[in-house]
């Protein structure tokens, strides 16, 4: 029942963006003008792609960000049940829980969290 | 029927009355599918108005924090501004730029939209109005949303301009940041719950002692004044807007789309607003559950007013909330921005866990 009903939410969203389009696209005026398609960079003309190599700072938060939300996947199901587990759960998540630690301070004095 | 003592008012009277007319007049395929269009029209709707009392709502909200009037014109005090505006941007044409990825440019507010239309299916608005409940609500609210981000990427690379890459790589780093706080706050609630399913997290919290907030007190508000953070960062507005500085970035990620996609874009950045404030409100705040303090003829007079004016109430004051903070503090430096997640908010965020289990393990929290 619940993921027919989560199907139906998701054609909802699908029916909401189709439809919105479709109904832009009877009732908006068209017309053609070839600077029209140009790349709106406040007026001065583009240069060059901006299909290139970026910095490297987002791609390292962005490593970081893996190793915590996976973390965050592993202890959700912990979250679930360590009221029934009692002070055995908090010790045995304790050395995840550590060793995460461990890994963030090691970024923190490398300078991966330092915005350059 | 609709004069029931304990519960007058409520809408699960309506859907209860429409499912047994159903299931009477139709086979159950026929009754099965009703129902589904029925629902899908409902979450169209309840999105849509949401919006526009949002947009009306801000524009209000901020003219008043500015000392200005805002909309005035359009109705009695501007109340059909905004549906004027909705209008206008359904008649404006939408531009076909040259050098765009034209696959990804129009996938883009499609995963916008429907990742917020996933979220807003899972909240529980009131007593049984819930589109989708599963047993791991926290956990599918948290993967949905942050499906949007794919969007708000795809738009800023497949468009080509310096100004949309900026402002869309600005935004993934700050919405992947955010996201682990906002993910470990709520973590912190699911271990004084000891549940994800967010029907049964809003079936524990009857009276106000039993309010999460409450009830886990010192980790618990910490879990909720983080949460509050990081879900207004998420939203990229306040003192957050980095993304789409208009100073800056023109108009960041959404620089090249025009007419209903950029609308998209700004109505799912409206609903993202309100889905964090009803996520807030149902997992700290008691959800659609009326103040009863246990005593009889007050819990009776309270259970009078429905449960979904309850959350309206709720979820609009801590919007009004984020409003408060968009317009008083001055926006950050994105290192300044990284530093408060990555430096504050992580570790506070991993002790406050820890703090929350040792009171749920040794019973300090309030029963």
């Amino acid at each position: 029942m619940e993921e027919s009903l989560f199907l139906v939410v998701l054609i909802t969203g699908l029916v909401l963006v189709c439809a919105g389009l479709g109904m832009a696209l009877l009732l908006s005026p068209k017309s053609f003008n070839a600077q029209k398609g140009q790349a709106y960079e406040c007026g001065i003309p583009t240069h060059g792609t901006s299909w290139m190599q970026f910095r490297v700072g987002y791609y390292l938060y962005a490593i970081l960000y893996l190793m915590f939300d996976v973390e965050a996947v592993f202890l959700f199901p912990w979250a679930t049940v360590v009221r029934s587990l009692g002070a055995a759960g908090l010790v045995s998540i304790l050395f995840f829980l550590l060793i995460l630690g461990f890994g963030l301070a090691y970024a923190w004095k490398k300078g991966a969290l330092e915005w350059k | 029927m609709l004069l029931e003592i304990s519960h007058p008012a409520e809408l699960y009277h309506l859907t209860n009355w429409l499912d047994t007319i159903l299931q009477e007049n139709l086979p159950e395929w026929g009754a099965l599918l009703v129902k589904f269009v029925l629902i899908g029209v409902a979450l169209l709707s309840a999105y849509a108005v949401i919006a526009l009392l949002l947009i009306y709502g801000e524009r209000k909200i901020t003219a008043f924090f500015q000392c200005r009037y805002g909309p005035n014109r359009v109705g009695k005090w501007g109340i059909i501004q905004s549906v004027a505006d909705m209008i206008k941007i359904l008649i404006k044409e939408i531009i076909y730029i040259d050098n765009v990825d034209k696959f990804l440019f129009y996938a883009a507010p499609f995963f916008v939209i429907v990742a917020s239309m996933l979220t807003f299916g899972a909240i529980p608005f009131g007593r049984g109005l819930q589109a989708v409940d599963f047993d791991n609500g926290i956990f599918y609210v948290l993967a949905v949303s942050s499906i949007s981000i794919i969007g708000v990427l795809l738009a800023g690379w497949a468009s080509n301009n310096k100004y949309s890459m900026i402002g869309a790589m600005r935004s993934g780093a700050q919405f992947v940041s955010y996201e682990l706080s906002a993910a470990l706050a709520l973590m912190t609630v699911v271990v004084l719950s000891g549940t994800m399913n967010l029907s049964t997290i809003v079936a524990q919290q009857e009276y106000v002692y039993n309010w999460n907030i409450v009830r886990g007190h010192i980790p618990a508000i910490i879990a909720f004044v983080l949460y509050l953070i990081s879900g207004h960062a998420e939203t990229n507005r306040g003192p957050f807007d980095l993304p789409e500085a208009e100073s800056e970035l023109t108009a960041g990620y959404h620089t090249e789309y025009s007419g209903l996609q950029f609308g998209f874009f700004y109505l799912a950045e409206y609903l993202n607003m309100f889905i964090i404030a009803s996520i807030a409100t149902t997992v700290f705040l008691g959800g659609w559950q009326p103040i009863q303090i246990g005593v009889e003829g007050f819990d009776q007079i309270m259970n009078y007013i429905p449960s979904f004016v309850w959350f309206f109430g709720k979820a609009f004051f801590l919007v009004f909330l984020s409003l408060w903070v968009r317009w008083t503090f001055p926006r950050l430096r994105i290192d300044q921005l990284l530093n408060l997640e990555w430096k504050y908010m992580l570790p506070i965020n991993m002790v406050n866990l820890v703090v929350m289990v040792i009171v749920v393990v040794y019973g300090f929290y309030i029963k």
